[in-house]
């Protein structure tokens, strides 16, 4: 068994899982969810058996290191972190049908680096050969994985708080029946940040440690800190809108809409349009 | 006049406490922050090239050339400093208020307000049951402080009750760490050093272009780069060495320094940057018509003049031509022939074919003889003594945020009567699982 074949079996999971999770919304019916979670937790155990294939592999190839150094194993990663963090909140508040609008950020990840990116194991180069990596792209990663989490949340909550106005008074039928209550939604979003701000301060703190001990600067305005640090103020001014009146609700979802959109920027669209001293995490 | 000004003053002091500024300057600041990632900061000649006179005459006006140290963007930074000094003052001792005056007696009112309560029927007078509770909480919850009011017990207890105080740590950390950066600024320097291997420094080029005085020598002994089969760079390795007066120092004899291994003395670290061929080539160039050949060393980009006026610059080398001219081997250079009347001309000399440029058709004929492999490396250098200073201030900021998210205050009351206890209790954060600490404790009472 190859960790591509695997990864395969991920990919192929994680599109039945979001099949039955759009099933689950448009049924109500409870099974049909549970089976959708389960299909997302068994895509999970084979990434994840993917992923320690894939490390593997890297020694056999002679090269070894952890499967963090290239934009496919970054995306793929990430995609694992997702379903991570989904799990988390799913099974620590017990509110399934969020997994409607979080499996298709994974799916898509996996999506992309299954079909479009190139996938050889590579030999580090020097810049990347620091213990420091794994700390660094791990926190960063489980970091963007539940701003990605917060924004699937909060497009729930925009949807439905259209649907139904501010107060969710009047109820809407249909498949936004099935959301929580946009209270619980907004709370949810909340959780979901408070999970991904100490990661995202932990990833910035190891990657400002790290260029410090590599480069004796611990923070030079390279755009890839920058957008880190752009990302890092969103979440803080989201943080403090949560105590400011007339911030709650709906201004908060967007927040974390556009927060998540400069995650996707800072982590994907500073390699593809700017440059800079992150430039090993391009694509060919 | 003088509530005019009081107004003025006040006004002035709720706009630097409020929490609209805060959001206000976490946005602003985000957004501000993207030109800077979209205009290259002190921008190549090719950049600055590229775009109208107009707009460099905007941009520089404008700072955006160094955006992240222009007198606006800093600002920016002092106001949220300023706000978040303003909002701790405003808001602390208020908070410190409701940690170290807690509420002791569970009133009605009080009890009103508490989403969490339950009253219970014990065998009893209020005395002997304040006792019973007291022993429950300080077991199960925590010791609590008990009053008497009326002939009626209330007992309090608390958990964790300085959390409150986490989010003061983050802002505290803040302040930290721009003064480490105030610091590092100030009493340190960052700097760059080219080496060539069996040479030494003892002053760096900082980054204002000025030169600083390292107090002793760094003399490079051998530089060497390696490659994967894939062609890509494995290591970069510079062999240093410390000098003091010409001496080397113990301990800091032959260090190897790669990439992610820097080499620290005295505060002042080293860290492998760059490297480049530092060999002088050996070319002889002589006459078509005849005359004596005249030996030369030329080095890479330098321009070498020539016996007739004219010079020569050397662009590139290899070890091996084969790649490019594929019937061709051996080391080879490729550089630019500058005449005396202006005229310019590509040359490329071969080593294995000293008769290569004859097919050129100039004035001159070259030939190139030979090199010494010798190598530069490039080093970055950096003093920053208030580094210690912001890494302190990181940890202060990770634990103050694991103090603020993860930890609640957790407050219980118990007002004892005859023959009735009244159960109540509150957390400021995650309400949800404090219920069930609450439940459980409730259902202990209730087995008593």
């Amino acid at each position: 068994m190859t960790s591509s074949l695997l990864f395969n079996v991920t990919t192929f999971t994680y599109l039945v899982s979001m099949l039955i999770f759009f099933t689950f919304l448009a049924t109500k019916n409870k099974t049909i969810g549970i089976v959708a979670s389960c299909a997302a937790y068994f895509g999970f155990v084979a990434q994840t058996v993917a992923i320690v294939l894939r490390w593997k592999e890297s020694y056999a190839a002679g090269v070894g290191h952890a499967p963090l150094t290239n934009l496919y194993e970054s995306v793929i990663f990430f995609s694992w972190t997702i379903i991570l963090i989904y799990g988390i909140i799913e099974l620590k508040y017990k509110y399934r049908v969020v997994g409607a609008f979080v499996v298709p950020f994974a799916l898509l990840g996996m999506a992309w680096a299954q079909l479009g990116l190139e996938s050889h194991i590579e030999p580090l180069v020097p810049a990347l050969q620091s213990n420091w990596l794994l700390y660094h792209v791990i926190t960063c990663f489980l970091g963007y994985a539940a701003f990605a989490v917060a924004c699937g949340i909060s497009i729930m909550y925009l949807i439905k708080e259209s649907m139904e106005g501010a107060s969710g008074d009047a109820q809407a039928g249909g498949i936004i029946a099935q959301f929580p209550s946009i209270r619980v939604l907004d709370d949810l979003n909340y959780k979901a940040i408070m999970i991904g701000f100490p990661l995202l301060t932990l990833g910035i703190i190891t990657g400002a440690a790290w260029a410090n001990y590599a480069w004796g600067t611990y923070w030079s305005w390279d755009p890839k800190e920058t957008w880190s640090l752009i990302v890092w103020f969103i979440y803080a001014a989201f943080l403090h809108a949560r105590i400011t009146r007339g911030w709650v609700g709906r201004r908060a979802a967007i927040l974390s809409v556009v927060g998540f959109a400069a995650t996707i920027f800072c982590y994907l669209g500073v390699n593809l349009f700017l440059s800079g001293l992150h430039s090993y995490g391009a694509g060919r | 006049m003088t509530t005019n000004k009081r107004g003025f003053i006040q006004s002035v002091w709720d706009f630097f406490c409020s929490l609209k500024l805060s959001i206000s300057l976490l946005i602003g600041l985000a957004a501000t922050s993207i030109i800077g990632t979209v205009i290259p900061q002190s921008p190549p000649r090719e950049y600055l090239e590229s775009i109208s006179q107009t707009k460099i005459a905007l941009y520089s006006k404008l700072g955006f050339f160094d955006m992240y140290h222009s007198w606006w963007f800093i600002l920016l930074l002092y106001l949220l400093t300023l706000n978040l000094i303003c909002c701790s003052i405003k808001r602390l001792p208020r908070v410190w208020k409701f940690v170290s005056e807690p509420t002791l007696i569970f009133d009605e009112g009080l009890e009103k307000t508490l989403s969490l309560t339950h009253h219970f029927k014990m065998e009893g007078d209020a005395a002997s049951l304040k006792d019973k509770m007291a022993a429950f909480l300080k077991g199960e919850f925590a010791e609590p402080v008990i009053t008497e009011v009326n002939g009626e017990y209330h007992l309090f207890a608390q958990r964790t009750p300085y959390c409150r105080l986490g989010v003061y740590v983050v802002h505290f950390s803040i302040i930290i760490i721009f003064i480490g950066a105030l610091i590092g600024s100030y009493f340190g320097y960052k700097g760059y050093a080219q080496i060539e291997e069996g040479t030494s420094v003892s002053t760096i080029e900082n980054r204002n272009g000025r030169q600083t005085d390292l107090g002793f020598a760094v003399k490079c002994e051998k530089f060497s780069v390696t490659f994967y089969d894939t062609g890509a760079p494995k290591e970069f390795k510079s062999i240093l060495t410390v000098l003091e007066n010409g001496q080397p120092v113990p301990g800091f004899i032959s260090i190897p320094i790669v990439v992610n291994s820097p080499l620290t003395y005295k505060g002042i670290t080293f860290y492998q940057s760059s490297y480049g061929p530092a060999g002088m080539f050996q070319i002889t160039v002589r006459d078509r018509k005849g005359g004596a050949p005249v030996k030369l060393a030329v080095r890479q980009g330098e321009k070498t003049p020539l016996p007739n006026g004219g010079f020569f610059q050397l662009l590139e080398t290899t070890a091996d031509v084969s790649p490019f001219m594929p019937q061709l081997s051996g080391p080879a250079l490729r550089g630019t022939y500058m005449g005396p009347d202006g005229t310019s001309q590509q040359v490329v000399l071969l080593r294995n074919y000293p008769n290569f440029d004859l097919q050129r058709g100039g004035d001159l004929v070259m030939t190139y003889d030979g090199s010494e492999e010798k190598y530069y490396t490039g080093l970055q250098v950096a003093k920053d003594p208030g580094v210690w200073v912001v890494w302190t201030g990181c940890a202060l900021m990770v634990l103050g945020i694991i103090i603020a998210f993860f930890l609640s205050h957790k407050r219980v009351w118990i007002r004892t009567a005859n023959g009735r206890v009244i159960f109540g209790g509150t957390a400021n954060k995650n309400q949800a699982a404090f219920q069930l600490v609450f439940d459980t404790l409730t259902d202990k009472l209730k087995q008593m």
